[in-house]
């Protein structure tokens, strides 16, 4: 009788977890199923869902009309470049936050936190003059910069976190064996804390290859990455829903792609600490 | 050693000098719309009589291009040689000193053929601070067959009256079909350019000769009345929510008697590709209420370079070709008259090959009937049809298109959000300092 019910149970719950996901990625698959209609399929009413005459002529636009794969570099170097600068400043700044609080640490990561509460047009004329007199505006360099600089409240708090986890006591032990800091952390703390920092990296590349206002505001021509190359398929006044999606398809492929084969990595780190 | 040296420092001398030699880059910024991208494809035009010149694009969404050219013209960033702005933020832009004067493009660009109504929008005193590349208004788009079912005629120029009542008889509910589509969405560009342009043919106007907001005047009740009635009754349900995308979608499937909108409209809803009623589409100009003054808006983008741009001369070359006779010329032996850029050229209009395109003198009579410098029934002190030309109408019109589609949705009484709308109007012109 007993596991009867909890037969019932479990499939009522993968059921409703097959739901839950189905919800969440149905924008998702609805963009890819629009970016293969024609624009007057794409604003059809009712929607079509998978009778329509399928094209890839969205695809073969979009790919005359702008260069994909400047885009891409560009995406590509801003997030992977941002991500590892941010943990190169972020994991000494959380192992000391971690191992050797101070007075003030906990105000600090609140603070830190709170510079992401500000709506980022607030700073946008003071960050823009700045890269105007340095020479950075739509510049590669100029993005990893400011990437680095609003992901990295996120990733001292996710690293602190992590390595809270870790008991001192074996740090404590190496250094007993005579490890310098420097050895320490590379050695003993790094190794055991990979899982978090590998989920780190991975959400923190998501989540600057998704950054989209820094992105198009900073840029012009030259460094614009993937959300500029979405932006220029929307329009107020005109027929632009197939070929958006289908922009916004090629802009989120690689991010997808990266995200499904590292899920396994991504869901533990996120999970880590979590069970015990 | 010192033979290798230099040799070395020859060979970088060298390097240096071709890239010297090598082409100047124009960066242009532009919205995605067909003409602008049919511009983008004809480069080549350009490049291959400038050779010295090369062209790069920022193409973008129409909101997201005017916060950055906005941010970049504001902080002298640099970024662009030419941007692609409208009739909103040229007379502000040229008051600041912000633009390049383009009174001296050369004597075969012929600035005396731009249309009136087009080049005074875009002139501050007496300088042409941006070429027009299309101009566009606004008309009455509608349903031949339906119109003919119901027994009546579309006059080429209607009255809002005629509207009604032609809404009325088309209006058939139970097959979903509506009379009158118009724009309910908030936001200045959005239901406010419609109901701005509107309200001109009703007598109203933003603000009177002391810049106070006349929400509290009789003939915004009026035009906010009249809307609230012909959309409450024969409009189709959620009208709230709908902008231009939403209200093409609906005419071209069938459910529109009438829709009143850009004229850029005209060739998408005749498109048999996209639309189910391409071959029933008849055109009008916008209603008037009889006081001298239609409905209807007048929108250009133009190109402008922004003063201290290190390209000026390149820039002007590209703009006296971008918006040349010689222009709209390729594009017809390209793609045909149909998709030549409208409504910026007087010999456009007098070419009998472009007036056998249909709406083609439709588009000429519409810009022709609205006049930015003069605007209204009474005495303005602003410039603008469908805008006010100051900074901080992007802001009020804003709040006020709020209040106008939540009466429009039920949320809110049409006086209620009159008197809102004064209320606040009045406040943010009060801070502005324009009222003492």
């Amino acid at each position: 009788m007993a596991r009867s019910v909890s037969t019932r149970r479990k499939t009522l719950v993968t059921i409703l977890a097959w739901a839950v996901a189905f919800l969440i990625f149905f924008p998702i698959l609805w963009t890819v199923l629009t970016s293969f209609k024609s624009e007057g399929d794409a604003i059809a009413s009712p929607p079509k869902f998978l009778f329509f005459d399928w094209t890839v002529e969205n695809y073969v636009t979009v790919q005359e009309r702008s260069d994909y794969f400047k885009h891409f570099w560009n995406s590509v170097v801003m997030s992977v470049g941002s991500t590892l600068a941010a943990l190169v400043l972020a994991i000494p700044a959380a192992w000391s936050m971690a191992f050797v609080p101070g007075r003030r640490t906990k105000d600090l990561l609140m603070w830190m936190l709170s510079t992401k509460m500000m709506p980022a047009v607030g700073v946008l004329v003071p960050m823009y003059l700045i890269f105007r007199d340095t020479g950075l505006l739509d510049t590669r360099t100029g993005l990893v910069i400011v990437l680095t600089l609003i992901n990295l409240p996120i990733v001292v708090w996710m690293l602190y976190t992590y390595f809270k986890e870790i008991p001192a006591e074996i740090l404590e032990a190496a250094r007993m064996d005579g490890a310098s800091l420097r050895s320490e952390i590379l050695y003993v703390l790094t190794p055991m804390a990979v899982p978090g920092i590998a989920s780190t990296l991975l959400l923190n590349i998501i989540l600057a290859w998704n950054e989209a206002f820094w992105t198009l505001n900073l840029t012009a021509a030259k460094a614009a990455p993937l959300t500029a190359f979405i932006a220029s398929y929307s329009s107020p006044e005109g027929l632009f829903y197939a070929k958006l999606s289908a922009a916004s398809t090629m802009a989120i492929a690689p991010i997808l792609i990266m995200g499904w084969f590292s899920q396994k990595q991504l869901v533990r780190g996120l999970t880590f600490g979590a069970v015990k | 050693m010192t033979v290798t040296m230099r040799a070395l420092l020859g060979a970088t001398a060298l390097c240096a000098a071709a890239g010297w030699a090598q082409a100047e880059t124009l960066t242009i910024a532009t919205v995605n719309n067909g003409d602008m991208i049919r511009m983008q494809g004809l480069t080549e035009d350009f490049t291959a009589k400038n050779p010295d010149i090369t062209v790069e694009w920022v193409t973008l969404e129409e909101n997201a291009l005017r916060q950055k050219v906005t941010t970049d013209i504001a902080t002298k960033g640099g970024q662009y040689d030419i941007m692609t702005i409208g009739t909103y933020e040229v007379p502000i832009w040229g008051k600041q000193g912000w633009l390049v004067s383009l009174n001296d493009l050369p004597g075969e660009y012929d600035i005396d053929d731009l249309l009136p109504a087009i080049r005074g929008g875009l002139t501050v005193d007496g300088n042409l601070y941006a070429a027009p590349f299309y101009g566009e208004s606004s008309m009455v788009m509608y349903r031949t067959d339906l119109m003919e079912k119901a027994g009546l005629t579309m006059p080429e120029a209607p009255t809002w009256d005629f509207i009604k009542e032609a809404a009325a008889a088309m209006t058939d509910k139970a097959n979903e079909v509506y009379g009158v589509c118009l724009r309910g969405k908030a936001g200045w560009g959005e239901n406010m350019a419609f109901l701005t342009a509107m309200s001109n043919s009703f007598g109203a106007k933003w603000f009177d000769m002391d810049w106070k907001p006349q929400f509290d005047q009789q003939p915004w009740a009026d035009t906010l009345n009249f809307y609230l009635d012909l959309m409450n009754n024969y409009g189709p349900p959620g009208a709230s929510n709908n902008g231009f995308n939403e209200n093409l979608a609906l005419f071209q499937q069938g459910k529109c008697g009438m829709w009143i909108d850009a004229t850029v409209a005209a060739s998408f809803v005749t498109n048999p590709k996209d639309s189910t009623v391409a071959d029933k589409v008849g055109f009008a100009l916008a209603p008037d209420k009889g006081l001298g003054k239609r409905g209807n808006w007048l929108w250009a983008w133009s190109l402008a370079i922004p003063a201290g741009s290190q390209k000026v001369d390149a820039a002007k070359k590209f703009i006296a070709w971008a918006t040349s006779k010689d222009y709209l010329a390729l594009v017809a032996s390209k793609e045909g008259w149909a998709n030549v850029p409208p409504g910026t050229r007087t010999s456009l209009y007098e070419n009998p090959e472009y007036a056998a395109v249909p709406f083609a003198k439709m588009t000429l009579d519409s810009i022709n009937a609205a006049d930015p410098t003069k605007p209204t029934v009474d005495e303005v002190p602003y410039v603008g049809v469908q805008f006010v030309a100051i900074p901080e109408f992007q802001g009020i019109a804003t709040a006020v298109g709020q209040q106008f589609s939540a009466a429009l949705a039920g949320q809110t009484s049409a006086a209620d959000a009159l008197a809102a709308s004064q209320d606040l109007a009045t406040r943010e012109m009060t801070k502005a300092g324009y009222i003492k």
